[in-house]
């Protein structure tokens, strides 16, 4: 079916999803990880509107914006592990979801936990758990996955969930616990065991390591830093 | 074969639905609001293929309905598409659902690659709608920089996003033209009551060609706000920010 290639970043959420697809339809590729401190030329050229990644490149025709990749996947590699349902209404579902949880305003919450301090972080915290919250009830429910019994487009968009643990360990508070919100939980479990998704995970230690220092550089610059 | 089973909770009576698909003939709905450019390109998909539907227009925003509330318990927005009973919100998950829903006059084209070119741009677009109007809402230093980077979105759209290719989707009009649209019914009215004129013929000469194109299609020339209604309407949003920005 053509070279495939894969620009990535080793723990992005968004170039992960990518990897995830392919794999769960093995599709072979090349993947080339980006320092996005110091962008390749090759980035430069394949996504020259926003110079960022993922970028998929098939057949040396360049594909930008992750929610637009895995459409692309789905319609190229049709036949295995699909990724969206058949019923258009339901593939609606599953993208209307895919927007919302992307979006910048429910994406913020999460990133303020991370760097934030004092009453923007005690905000943040709420402001998660009900997005969580809502992911929990709502949308998960009482199905295996997001994509029901098999791993779906949306599981792969809420993938950064399954390492979520690491930015918690890091600020050392919980929010995703398994007392008020077992379903996610349980899908955490379910989603890291799977044997495409156990192998393309960021490496803990690294991330622990590589998080730790982003947190203490964010809080030494900002503004609103507390005297601790 | 996996079958996706998603129930969306209705905040009033706690109900969940079972989600089942629907026909080409089932019960059109949709809720909008006669300014918003989300709205129109929703009418302007079911108009190019020739979908009938009821349309439901909302008291936007201070008024909206028990029933829009109801098929939008998420986001409470416009526009709100319902078929055969079923609510879909967000207008770019909605054009997608059209397209697929009815095939004809197809919004998106066949090949996958192209596909993924439409649906960035249409996507690249729909994120720059705001701060595309920041330059209506700001002032002094902060609308020199709201209007500099209207130039430079422009110029990217201008240098990548349309080639020497009539409409965005090619030689018909595909999603991205419908979400570019907005410049025509929108932008350029404000354009007008600030002054200001971004896509003229010398400096975009590839978007100023789109406009022509774009606004003289049948389908789009009929169903477009009248403009200077629409003038009047930005008049009035432009007193509210001057009256809260003077106190």
């Amino acid at each position: 079916m053509g070279e495939v290639k894969v620009l990535g970043s080793w723990s992005s959420p968004y170039g992960l999803r990518v990897q995830w697809a392919l794999g769960l339809k093995s599709v072979e590729y090349e993947y080339i990880d980006e320092d996005l401190l110091n962008k390749s030329q090759m980035l430069l050229k394949y996504n020259p509107v926003h110079k960022k990644i993922p970028v998929l490149v098939h057949n040396g025709k360049p594909i930008a914006e992750s929610a637009v990749i895995l459409e692309y996947i789905e319609e190229t590699w049709p036949q295995q592990h699909p990724l969206l349902p058949k019923d258009p209404y339901e593939r609606a579902m599953v993208r209307f979801w895919i927007n919302f949880l992307d979006n910048k305003d429910k994406v913020a919450p999460f990133i303020t936990f991370f760097i934030g301090v004092g009453e923007e972080h005690k905000k943040a915290v709420n402001e998660a758990k009900e997005l969580l919250k809502l992911y929990e009830e709502q949308v998960l429910g009482e199905k295996k996955y997001f994509g029901g019994e098999e791993i779906g487009m949306l599981d792969l968009a809420m993938g950064w969930m399954a390492y979520f643990g690491v930015i918690e360990e890091i600020v050392d508070v919980k929010i995703l616990d398994a007392e008020t919100f077992p379903r996610l939980h349980a899908w955490i479990q379910n989603f890291r065991a799977h044997p495409v998704i156990k192998n393309n995970l960021p490496d803990h230690d690294r991330l622990l390591q590589n998080y730790t220092e982003k947190r203490q550089r964010f809080l030494a610059y900002s503004p609103h830093t507390e005297n601790a | 074969m996996q079958r996706l089973k998603i129930t969306f909770k209705l905040t009033k009576n706690n109900r969940t639905r079972d989600q089942t698909s629907h026909t080409m003939d089932d019960e059109v709905k949709l809720f909008g609001f006669w300014a918003s450019p989300f709205s129109l390109r929703v009418i302007w998909a079911l108009k190019l293929k020739g979908v009938d539907y009821e349309y439901i227009e909302e008291d936007i925003p201070h008024n909206k309905s028990e029933l829009l509330l109801k098929y939008n318990p998420v986001y409470k927005k416009i526009p709100v598409l319902v078929h055969g009973g079923k609510p879909i919100a967000e207008s770019l998950v909605i054009l997608e659902y059209i397209d697929e829903v009815w095939p004809h006059n197809p919004l998106l084209p066949k090949d996958a690659y192209e596909r993924s070119v439409a649906r960035f741009w249409a996507k690249f677009i729909d994120e720059k709608i705001r701060p595309m109007w920041e330059f209506f809402h700001k002032f002094g230093e902060e609308q020199q920089k709201a209007i500099e980077n209207n130039f430079k979105i422009l110029r990217t759209i201008e240098e990548h996003g349309i080639g020497d290719k009539k409409f965005f989707g090619g030689d018909q009009i595909g999603i991205a033209d419908l979400v570019f649209g907005m410049v025509i019914h929108y932008f350029a009215p404000m354009e007008d009551v600030m002054g200001v004129k971004f896509i003229k013929v010398d400096t975009f000469p590839r978007l100023h060609a789109w406009m022509r194109h774009f606004s003289e299609h049948p389908v789009i020339k009929d169903n477009v706000p009248d403009y200077s209604r629409v003038v009047d309407y930005l008049n009035g949003y432009l007193d509210i920010i001057n009256r809260m920005q003077n106190g």
